[in-house]
This record gives C-alpha cells, structure tokens and sequence, in this order.
C-alpha cells in the first residue's frame, strides 16, 4: 500500500510574525508531516508581516526533509493582489497551490496543486485540472465519502483531503472582523491578530456555531477525520491535511502518524486529538453527507 | 460615441414571471430548470422542458431573449442530470446557459460549441486572469461578476478583459463570494454549490416562545423577534449572531441591493448587462423591479438621470444597500 503523506495547510489566522515563525520552525523539527503549506490565504494586508522570516521558515522546513507548498490567495479582487499571485507562480522552485481559478491559470503547464478554494466537486473538473497541469488537487470541504470515492477511482492527480482543523466555509469581500470592532476594513488595526483561532461567533442562544477569521468565515468546530482515515485510504486517498489551530499542532500530526502507521488504533487516536484539542468541539458531518457541523460516531 | 443601452436581465421562476418580465420591458429572461441543476431549486419554482420551449416562444416572439441557468455543480458520478440539462437547452433553442463548473463547461464548449456560454456568479470570476480561464477554455461570452467589486474595480476590470459582463443590481445578496460558501450546508446539510439551494425552507421552523419569535435553521438560531418586530426569513448570512461581545447583524443586515441610482456609472464602467435577483419572486414583484430599471434605463441611455424608483417595499427587510459596489461596505 502507498504510504500516507500528511500535509501542514498554511496558517489562515493572523498570528504574530515570531509565533508565526517558530510554529513553523518546531514543525520542521519536530512534526512526522511530508508537506508543508504556507503563505498567506485570506487577506493581503496581512503579507509584509511575514514576508522577512519566510525564507528562513523555507530553508528550516527544506533542511527537514519537508516538501514546501506555497499557497495563495482564495480571492483576488486587485491588480495589486493580482501581482502578488502572478509574482508567486513566476517561482519556479518552489510547488504552488492555486486557491482560485486565475492562479491555476497562471501555473498552467507546470506542476502543481490546487487548494481547497477551488471547487473540485466532479471528475469532470477533476480531469479538466489535470490536464491543465495540476498533480495534487486537495478537495473542497464539502464532499461526502460517496464522492470522494468517486474522484479517487479515476484520478489523476493526487487527491488530498482535509482532516484536521476549522473548515474554511466561505470568503468575502467584507471583513467580519473590522465589522465586529466598528473599524473599516482599510483602517481595520488588524484586530483579527486578537483570536489566534478565530473570532468565535455564538447564536442569540448562546449555541457556538462559527468562526470568523477576517474575509474568511470557519467552521466553530473542528474537522476531524482521524477514524476516517483507512476507509479513505481504501478508496485510494493517501493524502491527509492538518489546518494548523492554536494548540500542540506536533500532537496533532504524531497522532495522524501513528494512526496510519496502526501504532495507534483510531479510537486510540481520537482519544489523543480530544485531550490536545484545549476545547475546540469536533466535527465529521461532510464525510457523511450531513450537516457538516455533525460529529457522527465512526462504524 | 453613444454607448448601447443597458441590458436588462430578469429573473423568470415560473412561466407566468416570464411573461411578467417580457411584457414589462426585459431584454433576457434567465430560469433554470425544476431539479438540482440550477442555483434555485427550490419548491413550486422553474421549468420542464415543454415549459422552457413554450417560454422561448413566448420571449422570442417579443424579441427578448431567454438564457437558462444550469449553474450549480455536477455530483461525482452523475453528471447525467446536467449534460441532460445544457443538451436540452440546447435542443430547445436557448439563447445561452449559464454554467459555473469547470467540467459542465467543457462538456457544453465540446458537445454544442454553437451554444453560446455564460459564466455564471456562482464561478465567482473576480479578477482578469480567472475571466481570462474561462474565455480562452470555454469561449464564455459574458461573465456575471460576484458581488465583490466596487464600481471602480468593475471599471478597472473591464480595461483588461475582452467580454462582456453583467452586474446584479437589485434583489437578495451574496455578501460572501458566490460559490464559494458553505456556510448553508453546514448549518443544514443542503449545499447551495450541490444542491441548488441556500437556507432552504424544508429547514426553516420558527418557535414561539410568548415574548419572542425565534427563527432556526436546521439547530441554530438565526434571528429572534420581539412582538414588535416583523420576522424575517432566517437567510443565514442575514442573521443576527454574538461576537465579541454584542449582537448584531455581522455579516449583514437584512437588506437588499439596490443599484437604480448608479446605472450612468454602472455604463461608463463599462459594463453589458444588468441582472435582477429573484427567480423565488412572484409575478407581481417581477412586473414592479422590471419596469422600474426598464425606465431607468431608457434614461440613462437617453443621458438623463434615472428617476428614483419606488421598490423599498418590495425589499428584504425593507431595506436596500449599494452593497460592495461602493468601497465603504467592506
């Protein structure tokens, strides 16, 4: 059986620049993940603060043996924003991953992935992005097990899919963020930087039920696949993507490691990602063609 | 150098709004057929195919044209619904379906290359090199833009590419990207994206707890109402949630857009068409939004200033917003 790769999505939150750095650095050191996603998502404004660690970030994860991903922007709305992508694709070193239709169209003709941005609901797309150069395509959050085994049969490019953190849900022009702080988007402070997580959004009843981070609306609940993960790998999915949350993200990825290596049975395994988990709820309800904020008990 | 005028794209849920919109002065109807294909699928709405060929009648002999909406994602595995869908479409004589998956379009550019294609709001197209994607695959003819651009975007937008494009301008609103939201089938389990439908009614129930009204979808509550109040419907991104600290309506408020004002700008920035949200609205509703942009503009093609339209009443909330096409929404 091919051996299952994990993959590190990038970090959607705004995190300071030296956390930010030193998450990645410990990941390199410490974490049993083949792939490493990073670059800014959600929002441009964010960019500068990081951009003077990430060669150093890049050099750490490559001296680990790591694969370097670097991921784009999910919505492009300026030239400025356009140049940023078109900068980023122009790279010929590095693998990237397109999270919206114009960067897939920049990267045609070389290798590369397509994120979880892109919507990959049929083979149809699925070969029409093959052929267009993708080799790596991680799928939308919305898939059920039904068509994850569809898309798996006649693949072409190697499917990833994401197990682990907040479920990116939707992406905006307004930022939810400034909103909720009566700031304008341009002159947003970077409040987001204040929930490292995301800004948790409660119903009148006082029921947890999303996340805000900036543009992008999450999922209050986590994404957890752990006792999904060799019925995937039965369909042929060998691919699995941790989203980095605020908590032991090392943990995290052994407990996926160990788990696909049978070092732990998936039970086993769940156990491991509740007690790391600092009380972040879990969810399942996709894979199983439900609701997806459900958390439905494995067979 | 006289610019032509604005088209005027209406929504047509039943044949009976197709009418409404033809006789009220539309240059396009768009509908969708009764199943999970198109972004409206809900109950009581759309067209059979004995519909469609008598609503294309009916349009074509009053020279207005007829686009079909086939805009929502193929399953893995099934796509049969769709190609059935676009082929009929096709068979019947459409003036264009709107598409927005990257395989249904390669699928109608391969099989009915003469069937002319237009890129649906649910693909999102936000920026030149995505429209560039879609024209250069596809042969898409006009993009229908998602609503996050400012007019000035749209304006810069239209320098770089070589289609058309159409603009919502009045109606309910996405205030996430178009087709990229999951927001509905989290909290409910149906998908606009797969489904065709955005916090459907057969999730909706209201509680009357005495000194509220509260109104879920699927668990959650999504508004509650004092007796003052009028309730709306519980449209999830049009809720009113806790965060940090207070509640308000934090995506937004329920509203719609309303764009009459803006059309001289809307045409100097280049812009083709006009669209009308509402396929899920009766007859009535249509014949009233219909005429009114139909006046507005004739104006503003005459150069006039479009007169103020009157359709507060007929708004969600009875609100309106210029939404995201003025930079302050944000």
């Amino acid at each position: 059986m091919t051996k299952a790769k994990l993959t590190l999505g990038p970090v959607l939150f705004n995190w300071p620049v030296e956390k930010w750095r030193d998450f990645y650095f410990r990941m390199a050191d410490e974490a049993p993940v083949d792939c490493v996603n990073l670059g800014e998502v959600v929002c441009s404004k964010r960019l500068p603060f990081f951009e003077p660690v990430i060669a150093d970030v890049i050099e750490r994860l490559q001296g680990a043996g790591k694969e370097v991903v670097l991921s784009t922007l999910a919505l492009i709305m300026s030239k400025r924003e356009m140049d940023i992508v078109r900068d980023i694709t122009a790279m010929d070193d590095l693998r990237v991953e397109a999270n919206d239709v114009s960067t897939a169209t920049l990267l045609a003709g070389k290798p590369h992935s397509i994120g979880p941005f892109i919507n990959v609901y049929n083979e149809g797309t699925l070969a029409f992005f093959a052929k267009n150069g993708a080799t790596r395509v991680c799928l939308p959050v919305e898939l059920s097990a039904s068509t994850l085994s569809v898309l798996a049969k006649d693949a072409g490019p190697e499917l990833e899919v994401l197990a682990f953190g907040r479920l990116p849900l939707a992406v905006s022009a307004r930022c939810y963020h400034a909103r909720a702080h009566d700031l304008s988007k341009d002159n947003c402070q970077f409040v987001c930087a204040e929930d490292p997580d995301g800004m948790e959004l409660e119903t009148l009843d006082g029921d947890a039920f999303l996340a805000v981070n900036g543009t992008q609306t999450l999922s209050y609940t986590c994404n957890n696949l752990i006792e999904e993960l060799a019925q995937m790998r039965k369909m042929g999915i060998n691919h699995f993507r941790l989203s980095p949350q605020d908590i032991d993200m090392v943990g995290v990825a052994r407990a996926f490691r160990d788990v696909l290596d049978r070092n732990l049975s998936a039970v086993e395994g769940a156990d491991v990602l509740e007690q790391l988990s600092g009380g972040l709820e879990f969810s399942n309800g996709y894979y199983y063609d439900l609701e997806g904020g459900r958390m439905v008990a494995a067979e | 150098m006289t610019l032509p005028p604005l088209e005027l794209v209406c929504p047509a849920g039943t044949p009976a709004a197709l009418r409404s919109a033809v006789d009220a002065g539309a240059d396009c109807v768009y509908l969708g057929f009764r199943d999970e294909t198109n972004a409206r699928n809900f109950p009581g709405l759309n067209f059979n195919d004995k519909e469609l060929a008598q609503g294309l009648d009916y349009a074509h002999a009053r020279n207005a044209k007829v686009l079909v909406a086939i805009n929502t994602f193929p399953e893995a595995g099934n796509s049969g619904p769709w190609h059935r869908a676009v082929d009929s479409a096709a068979a019947l004589g459409a003036d264009a379906v709107i598409l927005a998956d990257i395989g249904l379009l390669d699928y109608t550019a391969t099989k009915h290359p003469d069937l002319r294609r237009h890129l649906s709001v649910q693909a999102a197209a936000s920026n030149p090199e995505a429209i560039r994607f879609y024209v250069e695959n596809f042969g898409v003819k006009r993009v229908v833009l998602p609503r996050v651009l400012t007019i000035l975007e749209i304006a810069a937008l239209n320098k770089q590419i070589q289609v058309e494009t159409e603009v919502f301008v009045f109606g309910g609103l996405c205030v996430m990207a178009e087709g990229r939201c999951a927001l509905s089938s989290y909290a409910t389990g149906v998908s606009p994206n797969k489904n065709g439908a955005c916090s459907p009614a057969s999730h909706v129930h209201y509680e009357d707890e005495g000194d509220r009204l509260v109104s879920k979808l699927g668990d959650y509550t999504i508004n509650a109402f004092q007796p003052n109040e009028a309730a709306g419907y519980p449209t999830l991104c049009k809720g009113r949630f806790v965060a940090a600290g207070k509640e308000s309506y934090l995506f937004e408020e329920p509203t719609s857009l309303s764009l009459g004002s803006m059309l001289p700008e809307l045409q100097a920035a280049g812009v083709t068409a006009l669209k009308i949200e509402g396929r899920q609205r009766g007859r009535a509703y249509v014949a009233a939004v219909v005429q009114a942009f139909r006046k507005a503009v004739d104006a503003a093609h005459a150069g006039h200033t479009p007169p103020p339209m009157d359709l507060g009443n007929l708004s969600e909330g009875q609100q309106q917003t210029t939404g995201v096409y003025e930079k302050t929404w944000r």
